[in-house]
This record gives C-alpha cells, sequence and structure tokens, in this order.
C-alpha cells in the first residue's frame, strides 16, 4: 500500500532495541537508588561514596564512559519510543473505534509514553540540579565541602549529605522528585516484565510472576528513591547538619571558597 | 427482544462511513448474533433500502470470516467465541448493540462491516508454507514428534485469522496471527528446512503490510477466539533473533 511509510527498522528489532537499552536502565536506577540510600547512615559516607564514584579506577575516563553508556541507552530507548508512537497510531488508522474495550492492557502499559515524557523531562531537571548544578551561586556555596576519609587520610570532597537535605527541603522540588519516582514505578511496572516478552523470555506461567516482579521492583525502586525526600521534609533529617554549615558560612564566606580540592 | 442496533455504514474504502440507526423489535434469543443481523437485512430489503454488508461463511466458528466489533469487543463480549457461535441470549431485551468493523490501516474497509485482509494472505505467502515433498498422505508417525510439541503447534494451528488480533490491539499489531502462523510450522520437523527465512520473510511482510510494533499490551490474547497466547510471540521474537544471528554467520536455514 502505498500510504504505508518504508520501516526502515525491523518491528522486533525496535523491541530489542527497546528492552536491551531498558534492562541497562533498570540495573542503573536499581544501582542509583542503592547509592542514594546511604544518605542515611550519614554524611561521612554517602560523601566517601560519592568520592569514589567521581575516582573509579581509570579516572575520570571510567565514569565518562559509564555515562556516555548510560546516555545512548537513553538516547536509543526515547528514540524507539517515538518511532513506535508515530508508527503506532499510523497504523490504527484514521477511523477511531465509536466505542472500544480494553480488556487486559494495563493502564501502565497504555501510559506509557506520558509516563516516559515526563520521566524524560525530570532527568533534566534532575542532572541539572543535582550534576551539573545549574543553581544560584550561593546555593553551592553554602553546601560547600565536607571532610571524608579516604585511605586514613582526611580530604575534603564536595558535600552531597548538604546538597540532598538543601535540595529536598525545597517542598517543591521534593514533591516533583516524590511524583516523578513513582511514575518511574509505574513505568517500570511494564517495563520490566515486557521486556522479557520482547526478548522472547515469557511465557504464560511466567508473564504472571513476572508481572508480580515488575510490579515489586517498581514499588522498591518508588520506596527507595521517595525515602529521602519523605525523610527530609516530613522528620527534618539532615536539617540540623545544613544549619550548622549555613551558620558557619555565614560566619566565614571567604574560607569556605579559599578550600578547593 | 427488542434491540436497538448502531451499524456503521460505509459505502466504500474512498467515502466516509457513519453509524445508522435500527431497531429490531422481535428477536429470538435463541438466534445466533449474525442470525440477528439477516432478519435486519430481510427487513431493510423489504423497506426496499440497501442490507448491511458482513462477512460470513462457514458460522460454525472456524472459517475466520467473521469479524465484528460489539460494543468496542472484537467478536463480542463472550471470550474464545467468534460473532458467529455469539447468541443473543448473551444481550438483554432493550440493549443498545453498537458495531463496527475491524479497524486498522492494513484493514481498509471494502463496504459496511467488511474489510479487505489481503495483508493477512501477504504474510502468509512470504512464508507460512513448507517445500518438503507432500504427495499422498504419509503412515502415521512416520516422522516421530514428541506429544508436547505436536500439541502446542496445534495450539498455533488453530489460528482461523479472522484479525480480531489486529481489530484489538492498541498498535494495529498483527504480532499474534504471525506469530501462529510462523510457529505452527518452525516447531516442527516439516518445518525446519526454511525456519530461518520463514521468520524473517513473515516478519518483514508484517512491517510492509503497515501492521503496527508490539508494545506487549496482550490485548490480542484477549480476544483471540482460538484462545492463542502470547507465547507464541515470544516464541517468533526469539526465532527472529536466532535466525539474525544465524544470518550473520552466513547460516540461515
Amino acid at each position: 500500500m502505498s500510504d504505508v511509510p518504508k520501516v526502515v527498522i525491523p518491528s522486533l528489532a525496535k523491541k530489542y532495541l527497546m528492552a536491551g537499552s531498558g534492562l541497562v536502565l533498570v540495573l542503573f536506577v536499581l544501582g542509583h537508588m542503592l547509592g542514594n540510600l546511604q544518605f542515611f547512615l550519614g554524611p561521612e559516607v554517602i560523601n566517601a561514596y560519592a568520592y569514589h564514584l567521581h575516582h573509579l579506577p581509570g579516572h575520570p575516563v571510567t565514569l565518562w564512559i559509564i555515562r556516555l553508556i548510560l546516555l545512548t541507552c537513553l538516547v536509543v530507548h526515547v528514540w524507539m519510543a517515538v518511532l513506535l508512537t508515530i508508527e503506532n497510531k499510523h497504523a490504527r488508522g484514521n477511523d477511531s473505534y465509536a466505542q472500544k474495550h480494553s480488556n487486559v492492557a494495563s493502564y501502565a502499559a497504555r501510559t506509557m509514553p506520558v509516563t516516559g515524557v515526563v520521566l524524560l523531562l525530570f532527568i533534566i531537571l534532575h542532572i541539572l540540579q543535582f550534576t551539573t548544578r545549574v543553581v544560584p551561586e550561593d546555593y553551592n556555596a553554602t553546601i560547600g565541602e565536607a571532610p571524608i576519609e579516604v585511605a586514613h587520610v582526611q580530604i575534603e570532597f564536595f558535600d552531597v549529605f548538604a546538597m540532598m537535605v538543601k535540595g529536598f527541603s525545597d517542598p517543591l522540588f521534593a514533591g516533583i522528585y516524590i511524583i516523578a519516582v513513582g511514575l518511574l514505578c509505574m513505568h517500570l511496572s511494564h517495563g520490566v516484565s515486557s521486556m522479557f516478552q520482547s526478548i522472547g523470555w515469557r511465557n504464560e506461567i511466567w508473564r504472571k510472576r513476572l508481572h508480580c516482579i515488575a510490579l515489586l521492583y517498581g514499588w522498591v525502586v518508588f520506596l527507595g528513591f521517595a525515602a529521602i525526600p519523605f525523610s527530609v521534609l516530613a522528620f527534618g533529617h539532615g536539617k540540623e547538619y545544613l544549619a550548622d554549615k549555613e551558620a558557619q558560612w555565614a560566619a566565614a564566606p571567604a574560607v569556605t571558597t579559599e578550600i578547593s580540592h | 427482544m427488542k434491540l436497538n442496533l448502531r451499524v456503521w455504514r460505509q459505502q466504500s474504502h474512498e467515502s466516509p462511513g457513519g453509524f445508522g440507526d435500527y431497531t429490531l423489535s422481535d428477536v429470538s434469543e435463541d438466534s445466533s448474533f449474525l442470525e440477528m443481523l439477516d432478519i435486519l437485512n430481510e427487513e431493510l430489503i423489504e423497506k426496499g433500502e440497501e442490507p448491511v454488508a458482513f462477512d460470513h461463511d462457514c458460522r460454525e466458528g472456524i472459517c475466520g470470516m467473521c469479524s465484528l466489533i460489539i460494543n468496542g469487543n472484537a467478536h463480542g463480549p463472550e471470550t474464545a467465541t467468534t460473532v458467529c457461535q455469539l447468541h443473543m441470549r448473551h444481550f438483554s431485551d432493550g440493549d443498545t448493540i453498537t458495531i463496527e468493523p475491524w479497524r486498522a490501516r492494513a484493514f481498509p474497509v471494502i463496504k459496511d462491516l467488511i474489510v479487505d485482509r489481503t495483508a493477512f494472505d501477504n504474510i502468509v505467502q512470504a512464508g507460512g508454507f513448507i517445500t518438503a515433498r507432500t504427495g499422498s498422505a504419509p503412515d502415521a508417525n512416520e516422522i516421530p514428534i514428541p506429544k508436547p510439541i505436536a500439541d502446542k503447534a496445534m495450539d498455533a494451528a488453530a489460528c482461523i485469522g479472522c484479525g480480531a488480533c489486529v481489530a484489538a490491539c492498541p498498535n494495529g499489531a498483527a504480532m499474534l496471527f504471525t506469530s501462529a502462523k510462523c510457529s505452527q510450522l518452525n516447531m516442527l520437523p516439516q518445518g525446519q528446512g526454511e525456519k530461518d527465512n520463514r521468520v524473517l520473510k513473515m516478519v518483514a511482510a508484517m512491517d510492509d503490510n503497515g501492521f503496527g510494533n508490539c508494545t506487549n499490551y496482550g490485548e490480542c490474547q484477549a480476544v483471540c477466539p482460538k484462545e492463542i497466547t502470547l507465547d507464541f510471540i515470544a516464541k517468533m521474537n526469539r526465532d527472529y533473533a536466532t535466525a539474525k544471528i544465524h544470518k550473520f554467520f552466513g547460516a540461515a536455514s
């Protein structure tokens, strides 16, 4: 038929790419969550963890390779999602059903493109806020650095703990964050099961089990991530630490800027 | 039973369609859905109006011709049932029933409720055959096939090619049909000769004929009158990957 666009990537290849890139991102999300949970072990632990992440063997190339892999997976994942959405909408045709009953397609499955777009926007915001730290000038300065012990040597490194407390003290950002990880939970509850089907590693018995596993995975990730802003907002976790830092900075602003790595 | 019908009327693929409203005053609840449409058509002919065009043939649930979306469900509200096997006792007196054709880019409407399913034929022509000598019927058990494999292949072969999977799929994908037609041969020894090329060519034909991509909703399985499962889609996904690898190393069957 002439009005059908030529399919450049075979439909099944698109599914493999979606599943493969999804798997990497799914595992990254779990790793990121476990890393973040060190927040509850105190400033020294999470700040040392941050230092080690930034000084992996082969530093600084290693971290950039990891970042490049993650970015590639994200680009492939989004690219495939765009292709699938456009092509599938076209394949559905111009005339839509006056009445259409959805039997088994879950709400999470049907809203994958919506949650996907919101998550992409959140990732951009998240990187700007916490990685590149495109924030007001004195925002970084008040956070400053904190002492950590690396190989029995005391050194000063960027205070990730204070950054997290400060970031999540703002109810707006904490709210956005909690909603975003909630949507991530939904996205994963379809995706984690779906990727096994896409590569053909699923059957009628494992379909139900994988649905449960995916839902569980989504909830674990949600609770793990949301626990941090929740504890800062609800219980004021780390607020005293941050207040001390801010008082120090207010007392001697020149000193904090002199310290460098 | 008194029934209010909203039936999709469309002269041809090119002309725009719309719903026609009809009322049937005395329908037996023992009549089948298609018999109910026959009654409607007789009344329309008596009134000098054009009867509703709809696909049907065997009326015993094995030919795959009947193809109606009834109140938003492919083949109506009952599971594992074709429209011809659906009886009016599943509806209530005074119901309004909306009847629409399969809707998908690859299935253009020919007239009213009849759609062109040539795209399915194109997929089967691409690889849904074996090139082994057929000749006269071979002796039973001449080729040993384990019972579970034979059963599974038969489950796939139960596909009647009605197209409900495409009609119900939010993506207009033909994965359930293609995977059934592909797997029924790929699982059997007679089908091994063309196994790799079968899956590659049938998937290519599926894409070329304007069907969408699978996103694992599972709506196809829910409406399939022959209860074909997503297992076959998973199998096709495996077979396709294996075929691609075989082809890469230059040893595709």
